[in-house]
């Protein structure tokens, strides 16, 4: 007769310190704390220091007077207000309106959308904000040319180098995040709440404004904040076009701090704080509205197909919106990316540019060393990043979610932290804190690796915690009996059913890594260049048509991710 | 007044194939009636509904609603839904979360063609609250109510607007087993006081039998039997019906004569049997004898009458309190039997049971 293990008991021995139960939640806190917390910490610290003599600190106010009272800071908040609401509103309007229109309205070829809206979620930011310079420059854009060609304008009608401009370009980009997240409100809607309105004598456009956009509300106060906190993050656009155009808002003014001579690391770590508390309390608002909107909820019955607004007539001006967006916001940037790629240098469409069209700026790329370098770390950063992530965060999970140890939420906590921490105000801590530190591996791809790893464990902590709590808990307690001991479970039990949810969490970390700019920006230098990061350098320098064709095969190395992500989906049973 | 005429709806399913949800269908609801359709869940009795109520476009046939017609694939008219004189409870209640109970009810009137003044709609919500018992709680968020309450709410929300029919698709679905009970009573008196026309859908054979006037059977997007509950339960024309409502005992058998007056015999495994018989039938048919548990007599005692009486014993005996379910082998079959509380059997102990032939019904066994 074999032995059965018996379950340990619930008091916690501590003469058991080597018990991997209890070893390996404080090895994650310690883990979590190293990459979360002290970055924090160091940047916290570095903002009240000035270097008086090389390796010699002082601790003083003025980072902050720097930061905060100088002439620039009345408009760096107004520019970062401007550009994080009003472009959140854009992107907004623009996904709320494509989901209603796909999930719940007859729009001719509205099934078609669905998956070309999310397609520009594959352009990088970077390309993102240089396929629209390409198009709405005021000196030599596309869109400019062709529109002063066809009325015969004097000058340009659009310049993307002004606030505005900016707001389209970062609400383009960050259009297929509203539009998933507003198409699964209306999905999660009970459908019988509109057909009762309808019941009650309500027409269409009653029952749109009276009941859908009344029950909507307070998903999309959390969408709007949302998005707000994203773009007052982001620094592709303001690095792009906002800086080119002088208009600098939060994360292009650390970037400068950085970039001055001498680095002015107290004033941007100052400038970084301010930016932390702005998007902490942008996310602590948003966790609240979304339990706020949880209490939104009756009681629900059987799931019925979701009911279809008949548009009439009016259907095929929602078509005409969605063909728009389809021509302006997914073809352009891809095209004209696609046709600077082969030209020799940038110049306009027209029969003599066709004629000059050239595939040298890719036969130029083949031997072109830096190239090659930063697609070489980027893979890796990629590849890596994606593994490290999700393993941590999948164990973390598990002690969250099932190992019922006093304290765990802690981890949970700080697992959550890094999503208040911007990129560029991640890079700017890490700076700080590695810059001094006893190993060298500042300047490697290994601060990158760090750095990627810091920021993206949120989202891997997302869908771990998902597929671990659809893992009923007697599954494993049932591995317990069977004599497994608590590694013997984990591995051949646990792990097993959390591969699904792992390798989807693993490919979009994978993606987001790949294209990283607002950390590395700071971080990636010389040798550990990254293709993002390529990008914006080549381009500053005017190299424009090998940017494009850079670019191009970027997205090209994105879609072949994709496509196996695609292929795999089938065989492990991914949800997409 | 409800009429549907051969009306025909079609779903694509996840395969790509034409499923007929509703196939055909027609049925006439009288004024004032309560008419019920019954059928197990996917049969099509809610998709009728919903077509009836202007939420589905039918794809044949003919709908007509108070002597208007609201769909006709003939004349190609449909009128939507918002302008059918239509009130509706769902399933879910669908009561708005982010209304109080006043505005909850005060919805239809407030969008109404017709412009109707505050003081108006305070005096007919009030009424339409009234009617079910809900007076008083106007301010109330409609999320802090109870399920029985979510129910009354839309019950009078579907009221207030004074429809020419009601539809109530599964009402009483989501409430627990007590308050049905009570729900099934008062949503009954309710619609008898209002002598408004009703179309009621369940899956329940309870709710149908005893609240309406008139139940049709469904199945497979078929009405297979229509009539009252009486009818339908001592008279099911179908196999699918006798079971769908009550339990039955099945014995498959074949027709060998029939001796006119609506009586034949019916050679089973347990032997021969007198059975009532529906029209059509001829010698040689298979069919099915189905007779209820509380039609069957158990004797302790051989009975001195021998026609369908059979020797068997004791299976199980299980005291209900209101009676004792008590099942008799009888080699072959087993048949369950309801008897009263006083009889006291036991296990294994030889019993007769006759089954007296006007409560035996021969039935065409289904396909």
């Amino acid at each position: 007769m074999s032995t059965i293990a018996v379950p340990k008991s619930a008091g916690i021995n501590l003469g058991a310190f080597r018990d991997p139960a209890l070893l390996i939640p404080l090895v994650g806190a310690g883990v979590l704390i190293y990459l979360a917390v002290l970055p924090l910490l160091m940047l916290f610290i570095g903002s009240f220091q000035v270097e008086v003599a090389p390796r010699e600190f002082a601790y003083t106010l003025k980072n902050y007077q720097a930061a905060y009272a100088s002439q620039y800071t009345y408009s760096t908040f107004k520019n970062s207000l401007i550009f994080a609401s009003g472009s959140a509103a854009l992107t907004f309007f623009l996904g709320a309106v494509m989901a209603w229109l796909v999930e719940r309205t007859n729009t001719p070829l509205r099934v078609v959308f669905v998956p070309i809206a999310v397609v520009p979620l594959i352009l990088p930011g970077v390309l993102e904000s240089i396929a629209w310079i390409f198009l709405l420059s005021p000196k030599f854009g596309y869109l400019n040319v062709a529109l002063m060609y066809v009325f015969g304008l004097e000058s340009a009608p659009f310049n993307v180098f002004s606030l505005p401009g900016m707001i389209w370009v970062h609400s383009v980009g960050q259009m297929p995040l509203a539009f998933l997240m507003m198409v699964a409100a209306f999905k999660s809607m009970d459908p019988s709440l509109e057909e009762s309105a309808m019941m009650s004598g309500a027409s269409t456009w009653q029952t749109l404004r009276r009941i859908t956009m009344r029950l909507l509300m307070p998903t999309s106060a959390s969408v709007l904040l949302i998005l707000f906190v994203r773009t007052l993050e982001s620094f592709e656009t303001p690095a792009l076009i906002g800086i080119p155009a002088r208009i600098y808002v939060y994360t292009s003014e650390i970037f400068l701090a950085f970039n001055e001579y001498p680095p002015d690391y107290g004033r941007g770590a100052a400038l970084a704080i301010g930016l932390l508390l702005l998007s902490a309390v942008g996310v602590w608002l948003y966790n609240r509205s979304t339990k706020e909107s949880k209490r939104f909820q009756t009681v629900t019955g059987k799931a019925f197909r979701p009911r279809q607004f008949e548009l009439g007539a009016w259907r095929w001006l929602g078509f005409a919106f969605l063909m728009t967006y389809f021509v302006f916001v997914v073809l352009m940037p891809f095209a004209v990316l696609l046709w600077a790629s082969f030209l020799p240098f940038f110049a306009t469409p027209s029969w003599d540019a066709l004629s000059k069209l050239t595939s040298e700026n890719y036969t130029y790329l083949f031997t072109f060393r830096p190239f090659w370098d930063a697609m070489q770390n980027s893979i890796i950063l990629a590849l890596l990043t994606a593994s490290v992530a999700m393993v941590l965060t999948s164990l973390i999970a598990w002690i969250v979610y099932k190992s019922r140890l006093p304290g765990s939420w802690i981890l949970d906590f700080l697992a959550f932290v890094p999503i208040t921490v911007p990129g560029i105000v991640l890079g700017m801590a890490l700076i700080l804190l590695y810059v001094a530190f006893p190993i060298p591996i500042y300047g490697t791809i290994w601060v990158l690796l760090i750095a990627y790893v810091t920021r993206y464990i949120p989202y891997g902590m997302r869908t771990a915690s998902g597929s671990i709590l659809q893992i009923h808990s007697e599954l494993e307690e049932a591995a317990a009996t069977s004599g497994a001991s608590w590694w013997n479970t984990f591995k051949r039990v646990t792990l097993p059913l959390l591969r699904p949810g792992f390798v989807a969490g693993w490919i979009y970390i994978c993606i987001v890594s790949f294209r990283e700019f607002s950390t590395s920006v700071l971080l990636a230098t010389g040798e550990s260049r990254v293709l993002s990061i390529l990008l914006f350098t080549m381009f500053e320098q005017g190299q424009v048509t090998i940017v494009a064709a850079i670019g191009i095969l970027m997205i090209l190395t994105l879609l072949s991710v994709v496509a196996i992500f695609y292929k795999l989906s089938g065989r492990v049973g991914i949800q997409t | 007044m409800i009429e549907v005429k051969e009306l025909v709806k079609t779903f694509i399913d996840g395969t790509g194939t034409q499923v007929k949800a509703v196939d055909h269908v027609s049925f006439k609801v009288e004024e004032g009636r309560f008419y019920t359709l019954l059928g197990p869940s996917g049969c099509g009795k809610t998709t009728t509904l919903r077509c009836i109520a202007g939420l589905e476009k039918p794809n044949e046939g003919e709908i007509n609603v108070s002597e208007g017609t609201v769909y006709s694939s003939v004349s190609g008219a449909f009128i939507p839904a918002y302008k059918r004189e239509i009130g509706m409870v769902f399933q879910s209640y669908a009561i708005w979360p982010h209304l109080t109970v006043m505005e909850n009810v005060a919805f239809p009137m407030r969008v109404s063609k017709e412009k109707i003044s505050n003081e108006e709609i305070r005096k007919r919500v009030g009424e339409a609250l009234d009617q079910v018992e809900m007076g008083g709680l106007e301010d109330r968020m409609a999320t802090q109510l109870s399920g029985g309450q979510q129910q009354r709410l839309a019950l009078a929300r579907a009221l207030v607007r004074r429809p020419k029919v009601l539809l109530l698709d599964e009402p009483l679905s989501n409430l627990d087993a007590k308050l049905r009970e009570r729900m099934r009573m008062e949503l009954r008196e309710l619609q008898r006081r209002l002598q408004i026309t009703t179309l009621y859908v369940t899956h329940d054979q309870l709710e149908a039998l005893s609240m309406s006037n008139t139940i049709a059977v469904m199945s497979s997007g078929v009405i297979v039997q229509q009539g009252g509950p009486r009818e339908i339960y001592d008279h099911p024309k179908t196999q699918f019906v006798a079971q769908f409502i009550g339990s039955t005992n099945q014995i498959s058998g074949q027709l060998t004569a029939s001796a006119g007056e609506g009586l034949g015999k019916v050679q089973t495994p347990i032997g021969e049997l007198s059975c009532s018989l529906l029209n059509g039938l001829s010698p040689g048919a298979s069919v099915v004898v189905v007779v209820r548990p509380e039609s069957i007599v158990v004797h302790r005692e051989k009975p001195a009458e021998s026609t369908n009486v059979i020797e068997g014993k004791i299976a199980t005996a299980m005291f209900l309190g209101e009676y004792v379910d008590c099942s008799i082998d009888l080699g072959k079959v087993t048949l369950q039997t309801h008897q009263s509380h006083a009889l006291q059997v036991r296990r294994g102990q030889p019993v007769w049971v006759e089954l007296p032939a006007g409560e035996c019904l021969a039935l065409p066994a289904d396909a």
